[in-house]
């Protein structure tokens, strides 16, 4: 099995609000994260994809294909954008490294039919990121 | 118990300390230690910029859409790791290194078992930075 990474960035705006708990709760349990107008970073992605190599092209999947399969699944939906208000998945969630981490895979998973999605790594900050995966038992490198 | 078609998401957050370390061991030779750890048995000590990388694992919050509160998280390995370890001669100023000497392996192994009892999501690992060019990775007593 070889795994290949592609990453691309994006910036995004959020805000963590949670309207069933009150102003006081948000606020203790949120912090700065639940100004009320939002704040954003610049968010880096890396995906992770394995699979064999083609005998016939040495390659796992053509990182066009992936490139072009990142741009429309992630950049166009998320980059620039305020994910609260712009990304209908994120409806009713806070939108938080995880869940941006968790719904990426949603989008990514299905379009990758050569190889197979191994993690998706979204960093938030460079100092906070988080991976994800589908909880199997062939978890086996790349932490 | 989950299933197998679930998501597994693992937070990992990064934290730094400066300290200082010597690497000696007492039973060894001074001939023994300078062959073993060279410079890094000079007899002051030297420093580094340290880097832990902390992941956890656990149930998503829907609430909070978290794993764990990262306040939390910071105010636990602040207390748990930083205040004892930035800015100190770690040989010196950590009695568990006065008999273990202090190498990234057994500092990643110290802060893993400081860390280990966090109480809001399960810790899979500690990797440590001791510079950008080594590091060492830690996640329990497993055998291999």
């Amino acid at each position: 099995m070889v795994y290949i990474t592609r990453k691309i960035e994006f910036s995004a705006s959020h805000l963590y609000h949670n309207p069933a708990f009150s102003a006081e709760e948000n606020r203790r349990i949120f912090g700065k994260c639940n100004n009320p107008h939002g704040h954003g970073h610049n968010y880096v992605l890396e995906v992770t994809v394995a699979g064999e190599p083609d005998p016939q092209t040495g390659m796992v999947l053509d990182l066009k294909e992936l490139k072009g399969i990142l741009q429309r699944e992630i950049i166009e939906r998320m980059d620039h954008r305020f994910l609260n208000y712009e990304v209908p998945e994120l409806a009713g969630q806070i939108p938080t490294c995880e869940t941006i981490a968790s719904v990426v895979w949603n989008f990514l998973e299905p379009k990758i039919t050569k190889g197979s999605l191994h993690r998706v790594r979204l960093y938030e900050t460079p100092d906070l990121f988080v991976d994800c995966y589908r909880d199997s038992t062939n978890r086996s490198s790349a932490r | 118990m989950k299933s197998s078609n679930q998501l597994k998401l693992v937070l990992t957050r990064r934290y730094r300390f400066a300290a200082s370390h010597r690497l000696h061991n007492a039973r060894f030779s001074e001939e023994e230690n300078s062959r073993i750890y060279g410079k890094c048995s000079n007899p002051y000590g030297h420093g580094h910029n340290y880097v832990i990388e902390v992941s956890l694992s656990g149930p998503l919050d829907h609430a909070t859409g978290m794993i764990a509160n990262l306040a939390d998280l910071d105010r636990f390995v602040e207390r748990e790791v930083l205040e004892d370890f930035d800015h100190r001669y770690l040989n010196k100023e950590l009695p568990v290194f006065h008999e273990r000497v202090p190498t990234s392996e057994n500092l990643c192994i110290e802060i893993y078992s400081r860390l280990k009892s966090f109480p809001s999501a399960k810790l899979e690992g500690i990797r440590l930075e001791e510079t950008g060019l080594n590091s060492v990775e830690y996640s329990g007593d497993k055998g291999v």
